[in-house]
């Protein structure tokens, strides 16, 4: 059975070329940075080499990156290091987890929170973000890529609201790196995170970047790593892991791949569209990244559709899963007016670089074929018309 | 995740589709996640002769439906009514501690559907 991995925006497999770079820093080259010998400056030169690697794939200068263990310690890193009693953050609605549950425990420390909504494509207003500045608004922090549906917030704009405003602009771009060109100087973020896992590199690494002269408070007590702002002995396998892949990403980004990919992607929603009924693509009318595509398949469980395909190699994921230990639905599409009904019917596939044409031809061949068996066999199937789907969108 | 015997009964649907002579006929929901499940039954006397289910929701339901139909189906109404969520997810050879809502929603659907047969016979 052919094996069809449409999951990258939950992880990506590693690339060869990144263990190779890492496998040394596991066994002879395992050197603390922080040690003066020969062994420990050998290490010292791959973790910073790896800083200027990543630097560079997000257009920062080394010295404002801080390694980190993902994705959610950075975003817990930013939010917690600039954020303060008293202080107000503006956010919206649809940010990862990491973000939200980050703002939640704040409120119950003393911060204020503005969740923004979204539009019906998933976007930020920039302008709600202008009405929702306060005198004590310490903080903007709003995603630049989304990881249900891929739509890309309009970051430039927002930056340029915060920096008027005089306050810090935090983006959570674990879903944009390595997919779309990140800039920290376009965007005018003050603090950015990456995942590594989101880029071909191991899970439990990521950065953050801390543009020179923002007041971050560490979260961690310990040593001095990482002129301070984040104690404890590096990863260093994960962190040359890291930079590899980041180097890979500036490549590949280089060499058009993200256009192709977003060919793939098209090719992949269009011949949804043409060859299976009552469908929408989530977000469709926004800026997404190449790679994501999020289906209403009206009328089934987007959980039974993921299983179906999984039985036939395909994996993709649904947020509205049981198997994710939650039975709501995605709160990313209901937050873009989507009725309940086709939030659970959704689907997200999420291309990667490794995904290639006979791929999308394969699951194009699966998916008529599966949702009509799931169809075939829901009460809700009545051969309906699109006037249906219409009546549903918010 | 899914035992052997869930992914059985999803791939495989006992008892998919409508009765056009049934007896009663019930629709329920879970308004959480949304998971919808149509279970008709033709009852004769004491007995459930024939029952079938159609669902949208997710693996745990279609294959609780799907077993539950098998259960039932053939079975006297009284021990039908004596299926527990418990016995139910066990004859599935387990459901993942998400999942129980589905067999609750099986059961939902039966005791809706026999409540109808009782009210009806009064």
């Amino acid at each position: 059975m052919r094996r069809v991995y449409l999951d990258n925006n939950a992880t990506t497999p590693l690339l060869p070329e990144v263990f190779e770079a890492m496998r040394p820093y596991f066994f002879e080259k395992f050197g603390n940075p922080s040690s003066s010998h020969e062994r420990g400056q050998q290490a010292r030169i791959a973790l910073e080499h790896a800083r200027e690697e990543v630097a560079q794939l997000v257009g920062a200068r080394p010295s404002e990156i801080v390694f980190t263990s993902g994705g959610t310690e950075g975003d817990n890193l930013a939010i917690f290091g600039v954020v303060a009693s008293g202080d107000h953050i503006i956010t919206s609605a649809i940010e990862h987890h990491a973000v939200l549950n980050a703002c939640k425990r704040l409120e119950t420390l003393g911060a204020q929170v503005t969740y923004l909504p979204v539009d019906s494509q998933g976007r930020v207003d920039p302008d709600n973000i202008r009405a929702a500045l306060r005198p004590n608004t310490r903080l903007v922090s709003v995603m630049m890529a989304n990881n249900e549906t891929g739509v890309v917030q309009p970051v430039e704009e927002i930056g340029r609201i915060a920096a008027e405003a005089d306050v810090w602009f935090h983006t959570d771009a674990v879903q944009a790196a390595g997919k779309i060109p990140v800039n920290v100087d376009r965007i005018g973020c003050d603090l950015l995170a990456i995942s590594g896992h989101k880029l071909n590199a191991p899970q439990g690494t990521g950065a953050l970047y801390v543009r020179a002269g923002t007041l971050l408070r560490a979260m961690f007590q310990g040593g001095p790593q990482e002129r301070g702002r984040r104690a404890g002995t590096e990863n260093l396998p994960g962190i040359v892991g890291l930079g590899t892949g980041a180097a890979l990403a500036r490549e590949w980004l280089a060499l058009g791949k993200g256009e192709e990919l977003g060919a793939l992607r098209d090719r992949l929603e269009r011949g949804i569209a043409q060859h299976v009924d009552m469908t929408l693509v989530n977000g469709k009318g926004a800026p997404r990244t190449p790679n994501t595509s999020n289906i209403v398949f009206e009328c089934i469980a987007g959980g039974s559709l993921a299983d179906a395909l999984d039985l036939k190699g395909i994996a993709v994921s649904t947020g509205s899963a049981c198997s994710s230990g939650s039975a709501h639905p995605p709160y990313v599409l209901l937050a873009m007016g989507l009725a309940p009904e086709l939030a659970h019917a959704s689907v997200r596939f999420s291309l990667g670089k490794q995904t290639t044409p006979d791929d999308i031809t394969y699951v194009l061949e699966c998916v008529p074929e599966v949702v009509a068996k799931l169809r075939a066999m829901s009460p809700l199937w009545k051969n309906g018309t699109r006037e249906r789907l219409a009546r549903t969108q918010a | 995740m899914y035992s052997p015997t869930v992914l059985d009964h999803f791939k495989n649907a006992r008892n998919m589709g409508v009765l056009p002579d049934a007896t009663t006929s019930v629709q329920v929901s879970n308004p959480v996640c949304g998971d919808t499940l149509e279970l008709s039954l033709v009852v004769n006397g004491l007995e459930i002769a024939k029952a079938r289910f159609r669902a949208k929701g997710c693996t745990p339901t279609i294959a609780c439906a799907s077993r539950l139909t098998e259960m039932i189906e053939g079975a006297a109404v009284a021990d039908a009514l004596r299926i527990t969520r418990e016995s139910l997810i066990t004859s599935l050879g387990g459901l993942p501690e998400a999942s129980g809502h589905a067999a609750q929603l099986a059961l939902d659907a039966l005791r809706a559907a026999l409540g109808r047969v009782a009210a009806s016979a009064v």
